[in-house]
């Protein structure tokens, strides 16, 4: 089988260190800037960022209408923080015109975890990779706050200050989501886990 | 060097990783200086990836002249309240009760800043001591280097603020780039003296030999006022701009705002820079470096 091309939407973000990331786990990395590009692409990596500048950069140079139909064709996408954003159906404390690509079944609040002051690193049990616990940086991080049945929670974090806990990874067909940066972390199973995940979707197309 | 611990299994806040991290976020992106909550909104209507709360931006400290000190409390909470993006401020240059003050506010960045007067001509604050990032300015490598090992998460070019002329955030970027090429060239043995020469760190020094890069996000600063001026900045190599005077002293600022953001995102296209560049209303009036005397110089500031 082919080495599988991964893109990195390259609106804004840090895009860098997710290409390092996949090419370390053996994926053809490409940034992803153009609708052109994004149709050479067998998936695509939506990293961390400013989200509301993301969509709008997306909807300005037409690139959030071929994702949307990439993602309901099957495209596996895997979104990091702000990419997590873009990849709910549904946002809370963004702002009311903030548009998503959508496609996970999950309600996403921005910013839950607090402004910068509040943003940290943890450890943490994330499903499927069950040989150690992935190194979660939060930035200024989502959590997701509901999901539908069609979800599967990977990995959940303690709440700080109650017994329940806060959804921060999730898997929905072909679609991944973390509210957390394994791309600066150096670990690389996640985005392996991924690449994983399109070898298997391209494997069975 | 580095407070990141190896291994945390229970949650740590304000680490270089959490620090530099936040940075990493906002690469390939506009960072624009706000004085009220009603420009942080058309900031964050034209995409910009966070805003820079102060008083006064640089074109008017330079008009008004005196002592220019850290914004009014009231009007930052103002602009955190109004927007989503990150927000950030400013302090003096050693001001670090004024850092204090903004690290109390919940303010999402401090610029440690040469456009506001000096409080210490010998100390910059020790930034290690906080949770929240630091940026600070740098004409040269040595200059962004002892930022770093004060503790700074980012660098920016310091530039010319409030001139609208971008040859000196040029002239810095460029100084800071050959010189980190340099670096790449040197065996071990010469590193030694090039920490010496440069006034940093051994240890920073090698970092950056190695990495071909500073450890930290480098954005530029200082005399951005057009969308190729921001273009250019890019394809000099800074990972991303702050604009200061440049949008809200021109004629149309939500315009010229959301055209600096194309043009930094598409910085390698010409085409798309062009477009960007059409009918944004007149640009503000502008300095000749060259006729700025010494002594008011803000890239001097800064030890």
């Amino acid at each position: 089988m082919s080495t599988p091309v991964i893109g990195v939407l390259a609106l804004q973000g840090d895009v860098r260190e997710h290409l390092v990331a996949l090419a370390e786990a053996d994926a053809l990395a490409r940034p992803v800037r153009r609708a052109e590009e994004l149709a050479e692409v067998d998936a695509l990596v939506i990293p961390g960022g400013e989200s509301t500048t993301m969509s709008k950069l997306a909807l300005l140079f037409g690139v959030m209408d071929p994702l949307r139909e990439r993602v309901a064709a099957g495209m596996p996408v895997y979104g990091t923080c702000a990419g997590m954003i873009m990849l709910a159906d549904k946002i809370l404390g963004g702002r009311d015109d903030q548009e998503t690509v959508g496609g996970i079944d999950m309600t996403v609040r921005r910013n839950a975890f607090g402004r910068q002051n509040e943003s940290f690193e943890s450890g943490i049990a994330f499903q499927g990779l069950d040989d150690a616990p992935v190194h979660g940086v939060f930035i200024r991080a989502p959590w997701v706050e509901g999901v539908g049945a069609g979800v599967e929670v990977l990995a959940e974090l303690p709440a700080a200050d109650g017994p329940e806990s806060r959804i921060v990874a999730v898997r929905q067909g072909n679609l991944l989501a973390t509210s957390f940066h394994p791309e600066l972390t150096g670990d690389h199973r996640v985005h392996a886990y991924f690449v994983a995940m399109v070898e298997e979707h391209l494997a069975g197309k | 060097m580095s407070t990141t611990p190896t291994t945390a299994d229970q949650p740590q806040i304000g680490t270089a990783r959490v620090k530099r991290g936040m940075a990493e976020q906002l690469k390939g992106g506009v960072i624009m200086d706000v004085v009220n909550a009603e420009q942080a909104k058309i900031a964050e209507d034209a995409g910009a990836v966070a805003v820079m709360a102060l008083e006064r931006v640089p074109a008017d400290i330079r008009k008004d002249g005196g002592v220019a000190r850290m914004s009014d409390p009231n009007m930052i909470e103002e602009i955190i309240e109004a927007v989503s993006i990150p927000v950030m401020a400013k302090s003096r240059i050693g001001h670090f009760v004024e850092a204090q003050v903004l690290q109390s506010l919940g303010v999402d960045y401090i610029d440690e800043s040469e456009v506001l007067t000096p409080a210490d001509e010998v100390n910059h604050s020790d930034k290690w001591a906080f949770t929240t990032p630091f940026v600070c300015g740098a004409t040269n490598l040595g200059e962004a280097l002892r930022r770093i090992a004060e503790g700074a998460a980012m660098i920016r070019s310091k530039g010319e603020a409030g001139t609208g002329n971008v040859v000196e955030a040029v002239r810095h970027l460029r100084q800071i780039k050959n010189e980190i090429a340099k670096l790449r060239g040197f065996d071990n043995n010469e590193l030694y003296a090039a920490a010496k020469e440069l006034r940093a760190p051994y240890e920073l020094v090698k970092e950056v030999a190695e990495l071909g890069k500073l450890p930290v996000v480098l954005f530029s600063a200082g005399g951005v006022a057009t969308p190729a001026d921001a273009a250019l900045m890019r394809q000099l190599g800074a990972e991303g701009v702050f604009v200061g005077s440049g949008i809200f002293k021109s004629g149309d600022p939500a315009k010229r705002a959301a055209a600096i953001v194309k043009a930094t995102t598409f910085f390698d296209d010409p085409k798309i820079i062009a477009d960007a560049s059409r009918n944004l209303g007149e640009a503000m009036v502008g300095i000749n470096c060259d006729t700025l005397p010494e002594t008011e110089r803000y890239a001097n500031r800064g030890w």
